[in-house]
């Protein structure tokens, strides 16, 4: 990355016309920042209408109206988002691709959240009954149901209170990482370093036993 | 639980064998891992971690695969 003497912003050279463009008028003043906001805007609300659009299967109860308004808000808190992280826009790709996945983040945020408002999340281990008893398959082998059997006994022994209930919450449970972020009171960042965390252990704890992972 | 459904929890349970970064850092990456695919680059092999993250994390997985997607239908403009 070439970055100017200034500090962290990229070089002008760097930059694609368009890319270059987009900041040179989002930096300025007056009407022609306000136009450039408005652009940016409708730019960041056909991909939130894109990614609302193609997880719009997770709504089946929302009309096509209430699907615009969560795609609306999306494009309106990745506005703030753009607008306040300019600064960080390093020129390593066009701008509108990286302007464009705030708008995808923030869209698919509020569709987790939105299907899963009214689903209770269970937090306890005592739902994995389907893993516990899997029904052995054409390619089942004893060295599968060993691994199975350590995982097991791995998740119970080897991992702490709150590695357990993530584990299960994300990977069986099936809970997406943000609406557990979102009940927890904590980040999609976070929840991931506990699952990292647990898995690492997990495999450790395979290792111990002698198992490898090529089932 | 059939064998593929098996595979798919065992994928989840235990992660991605190669190093990986978070999802924070995924998100700082993702929109030049992206163009560099587009652009038929080894995007792999300049951001190493992210695709390994993208096959533990399915969140990461599903606003790369829009990203993609979204760019791929001429979305730049």
């Amino acid at each position: 990355m070439t970055v100017s003497a200034a500090g962290c912003r990229p070089a002008p050279e760097r930059l694609d016309a368009a890319s270059r463009e987009w900041l040179r008028e989002l930096r300025g003043s007056g009407a022609a920042r306000e136009e450039a906001v408005v652009r940016l805007h409708a730019l960041l609300l056909r991909a939130a209408r894109f990614e609302v659009g193609r997880r719009r299967q997770a709504l089946p109860q929302l009309r096509s109206g209430e699907l615009d308004e969560l795609a609306q808000e999306a494009a309106d808190d990745a506005a703030v988002s753009v607008l306040r992280r300019l600064d960080d826009f390093r020129g390593e790709s066009r701008f509108t691709t990286w302007a464009y996945k705030f708008a995808l983040l923030e869209a698919s945020v509020k569709v987790r959240r939105r299907a899963w408002r009214d689903r209770e999340v269970t937090l306890e281990p005592e739902t994995w009954s389907q893993f516990e008893h899997p029904a052995p398959g054409p390619d089942w082998n004893a060295e599968r149901a060993a691994v199975l059997a350590a995982i097991q006994e791995g998740i119970r022994t080897a991992l702490t209170p709150h590695q357990r209930r993530v584990l299960v919450a994300l990977a069986l449970n099936g809970v997406p990482i943000d609406v557990l972020a979102e009940r927890l009171g904590t980040t999609r960042g976070a929840l991931y370093k506990t699952l990292h965390d647990a898995r690492r252990k997990l495999r450790a704890h395979l290792q111990e036993h002698g198992l490898t992972e090529d089932w | 639980m059939s064998d593929p459904d098996l595979d798919l929890t065992l994928l989840r349970l235990l992660g991605p064998t190669e190093p990986e970064i978070g999802c924070d850092e995924c998100f700082e990456q993702l929109d030049r891992y992206v163009d560099a695919e587009l652009a038929g680059a080894a995007a792999h092999a300049l951001m190493p971690g992210l695709r390994a993250h993208l096959a533990g994390c399915p969140a990461c997985a599903e606003e790369h695969e829009s990203l993609r997607a979204l760019l791929e239908l001429g979305a730049h403009g």
